[in-house]
């Protein structure tokens, strides 16, 4: 990669709009005291935030910590509702992201918000093509467009269209597109989540020139390995407060994940013991270097006949994505999956069901629920599937299934013909949930089998999974919950960027365990 | 879906209090309210709409006209309406009529073959036509509505390639009773398509079909992860679309004892669409209902037939029949039913339900 000489790209960050420039190290962007209510959610309470020149700055928190809210505040998608935002000692009151853009305040997210059938050249040029009269002179729209490129370092055909190129060349241009606009402080919402090693040393070594330019960047991001890599300062959210800002080189990765998740009070292990039957019981299901690149590093994990196993890891570590390898939603591209010891075929969810297999996805109203149909016919759809269309499930079977399960997991509808898509949220789980149960797997698994239900909800839903592993079953539970984990799970595999880093059993099953396994 | 009932199952209402409230509060409620509605205005503005006499062994008259001239857009519409489960469409049902008039008549004038062979070819012709569709929505994530398109164009284009540009007309005793002829009364055409329609209905609701062409309909994601193979069902979707088209294109190339590659079907798939639609399916997917399409084809050919037996001037046709659809799909829309019901109170069925 050509090195962009740093006056080079000061030419595009020459300061407007009366503003005062910064000098590397003073505070380009700061939030003080802000606050963002939702209904019924404090989204921000009193958050202070600041952005250096010439740094960049972490900014991490699990789901709901506030992160993009903040970012959404700071450039003027939302309206704060306390506190101020200050650019370069100015107080700024952006009405949209445009306004924000214009003040030198540009936001590249994970999903390139650039037009992918447009060419490179018309992407970069959107607001600003050269020309007169109306007419576009399209030569030098394409040797500016190029030569914005050159400066990072990319050198593509800038006439074909964006959508053609990959995500990280699209990344690039987005960011080139965001610091031609005089920007001085520049905002990456997880621009490395689909990204491959090569094509994140080639973004960062656009972010370091950045930064030696005097931007400021924030940088979002899931992956703590890259935060340590790439970051000068890291400020972390938690439920819409600040837990504090701290210097890269002085925080370690322990108290990172500490902040992260907050430090509570251990509780006394209600984790249920397995009983010691002498020999252990053989594995169920095995699962033997199941990988796919870009997705998860290929990983190991074995579950016995009446265990529990937890997926354990922060928001981003590949907990869903190991989920779906091992149900064959997603197609791996190395590794095998074994049942008692003989290898089967599931690159596929047909095949992974025909195998034993369950899974009750993450997002039930996406993947979950048929929302037209009845609670009956949802109740009943996987065991239809795997009957096959030509032995149907007699009506009068169905409706015992059905009624058996609204029943036992306490499914709240006035009867079962009531369309699913009008129960509430903790009832479609339990759908779900039943119409895994009523095809018998060996092996289920389930995706935060408790996120958006009630606290009643959960207690059921945790007893049915012990009842479950009583029986013999053996589950596969991925939580961003520790302490659902720890509560239920005989055993925890612990997740880091997308990659297996401990497996943790017996008494090593506590939050703080799997804290220490995240951070090391 | 649809705010009026909540069960799709007349069974499951049994013991609400009497028949009528059970009607009233059913998905069939609609539908057939408008068709009765169009029928009485039909009899309204051509008195004798209603007589049904025996002539040359035969029943006669505009009801007779209605079912005989409905038949084949009947037959198309409850294909569609499987394709429309499946949260797609199929815009090539017309070019497939045509394709398969012309197999039927190139294969009756140039080759000896039985009528039952040449009824299993041409079936066979509509199933490869559907299969086409069904790979291009599939397998290769084309939008239905594009992909179908494809089959739209060209396949009047196939149809005269196999005619040769000409209209090929034939002579068959066997297809000549098929289109035009009556048994016990009723026009063959009117049983033949009963029977296709029934054999559909079985199929759909007497196995699982009918459950996972819903069920990839109304989220395919999550049919996929529950083991149902949504991309075969898709298939077989445009398939039964296919052979509902192939049927109907033999009923008309046997009407007319001859192939016309330009106008035979011309527009059908509209109506058959339209079908659906009156029949209260939502073009979102995700439920079918057999019965209520071939309802809705009935009520489309009755404004037709109505428009024509009134004496209007043929040009007003089609503004009319456009106007009366309109009309009717108000009709079923929940926002103009709610404001209805609001307006005449407990008319309809008393308490609003939830």
């Amino acid at each position: 990669m050509a090195e962009p000489s740093p006056a080079a790209l000061q030419g595009g960050l020459l300061l407007s709009g009366g503003l005062r420039p910064v000098q590397p190290g003073g505070v380009v962007l700061a939030a003080r005291g802000v606050s963002k209510n939702f209904p019924a959610v404090r989204a921000l309470v009193a958050v202070d935030f600041e952005l250096k020149a010439g740094e960049i700055h972490a900014l991490l928190g699990e789901n709901g910590a506030g992160k993009s809210t903040l970012i959404k505040v700071m450039t003027g998608v939302y309206e704060r509702d306390g506190g101020d935002v200050v650019l370069a000692g100015r107080i700024i009151h952006p009405a949209h992201a445009g306004e924000a853009q214009a003040l030198g305040i540009s936001t590249v997210y994970q999903e390139v918000n650039l037009i992918p059938t447009l060419s490179v050249a018309e992407n970069l040029m959107l607001e600003r093509q050269p020309g007169r009269f109306g007419f576009v002179n399209w030569r030098r729209l394409r040797a500016d467009a190029r030569q914005m490129l050159a400066r990072m370092g990319l050198d593509i055909d800038v006439s074909r269209p964006l959508g053609g190129f990959s995500v990280a060349v699209q990344q690039l241009v987005a960011i080139a597109r965001a610091i031609a606009l005089n920007a001085r402080v520049l905002i990456l919402d997880e621009p490395t989540a689909s990204l491959d090693r090569e094509e994140i040393d080639l973004l960062f070594a656009v972010m370091r020139d950045l930064r030696a330019a005097g931007l400021g960047i924030i940088f979002v991001t899931h992956f703590l390995d890259q935060v340590y890599e790439i970051t000068d300062r890291i400020t972390v959210l938690r439920n819409g407060q600040l837990i504090g800002t701290y210097e890269t080189a002085e925080l370690s990765q322990i108290d990172l994940v500490h902040h992260m998740l907050g430090r509570q009070l251990e509780s006394a292990s209600h984790r249920r013991k397995r009983p010691a039957t002498g020999a252990p019981a053989a594995d169920l299901v095995s699962v033997r270097g199941l990988g796919r690149r870009r997705l998860m590093e290929p990983l190991d994990l074995e579950v016995r006949a009446g265990e529990l196993v937890g997926l354990a890891g922060l928001l981003g570590s590949g907990r869903t994505e190991t989920a779906k390898l091992i149900f064959g939603a997603e197609n791996a591209d190395c590794g095998e999956v074994r049942v008692a010891g003989a290898a089967v075929d599931t690159s596929s969810p047909r095949r992974a069901i025909r195998a034993g297999f369950g899974f009750c996805p993450e997002d039930r109203k996406v993947e979950g629920i048929v929302p037209e149909l009845s609670v009956r016919e949802n109740i009943i759809l996987a065991l239809q599937a795997r009957q096959g269309w030509h032995r149907p499930i007699p009506r009068a079977e169905q409706q015992r299934l059905a009624d058996q399960m609204i029943e036992a997991l306490g499914i709240a509808t006035p009867d079962s013909e009531k369309p699913v898509g009008q129960l509430s949220g903790g009832n479609q789980q339990k759908c779900i949930l039943a119409r895994w149960l009523v095809s018998s797997p060996r092996f289920l698994i389930l995706d935060e089998p408790t996120r958006g239900i009630d606290v009643g909800g959960h207690a059921d839903i945790i007893t049915l999974l012990r009842q479950l592993c009583d029986e013999g079953m053996g589950l596969l539970v991925a939580s961003s919950e520790l302490e659902e984990i720890v509560a239920v799970a005989d055993r925890v595999a612990v997740l880091r960027d997308r990659r297996k880093v401990a497996e943790l059993s017996g008494e090593a099953v506590t939050r703080a365990g799997i804290i220490e396994a995240i951070a090391q | 879906m649809n705010g009026l009932s909540s069960s799709r199952n007349k069974a499951a209402t049994a013991g609400e209090p009497g028949l009528v409230a059970g009607f009233l509060r059913s998905r069939a409620f609609w539908p057939v309210l408008v068709l009765l509605l169009i029928l009485m205005a039909n009899a309204f503005i051509s008195p004798g709409f209603f007589e049904v006499t025996i002539v040359d062994g035969h029943l006669f008259g505009s009801l007779v006209d209605v079912v005989h001239r409905g038949a084949p857009t009947a037959l198309v519409a409850v294909g569609m309406a499987v394709v429309i489960g499946t949260r797609g469409i199929d815009l090539s049902v017309g070019a497939i009529i045509a394709i398969c008039g012309a197999v039927m008549a190139v294969l009756t004038r140039d080759t000896g073959f039985s009528p039952a062979v040449i009824m299993l070819a041409v079936m066979g012709t509509g199933a490869l036509c559907g299969l086409w569709n069904g790979v291009l929505v599939a397998f290769l994530g084309i939008q239905p509505i594009i992909a179908t398109l494809i089959l739209m164009v060209a396949g009047r284009g196939i149809a005269q390639m196999i005619t040769d540009g000409q209209i090929v007309t034939f002579h068959s005793a066997f297809f000549e009773a098929l289109g035009a002829g009556h048994f016990a009364y009723i026009p063959v055409r009117v049983e033949v398509a009963l029977a296709a329609v029934l054999l559909l209905a079985l199929l759909l609701r007497r196995t699982a079909l009918g459950l996972f062409v819903e069920a990839v309909g109304g989220n395919a994601a999550a049919s996929r992860l529950a083991g149902i193979e949504a991309r075969g069902i898709t298939v077989f979707a445009y398939v039964i679309s296919g052979l509902c088209a192939a049927l109907a294109g033999i009923i008309i190339a046997a009407d007319i004892r001859g192939a016309d590659a330009n106008n035979a079907g011309l527009w059908l798939e509209l109506d058959a669409i339209l079908s659906v639609v009156i029949g209260g399916a939502s073009l979102m997917g995700g439920r079918f209902y057999i019965g209520l399409t071939v309802i809705g084809a009935l009520t489309i050919q009755s404004l037709t037939t109505g428009i024509l037996v009134s004496g209007l001037p043929p040009q007003y046709n089609l503004i009319v029949k456009a106007a009366a659809v309109l009309v009717v799909l108000l009709l079923q829309a929940p926002r103009s039913r709610a404001l209805l019901r609001a307006r005449l109170g407990g008319l309809f069925g008393g308490k609003r339900h939830v």
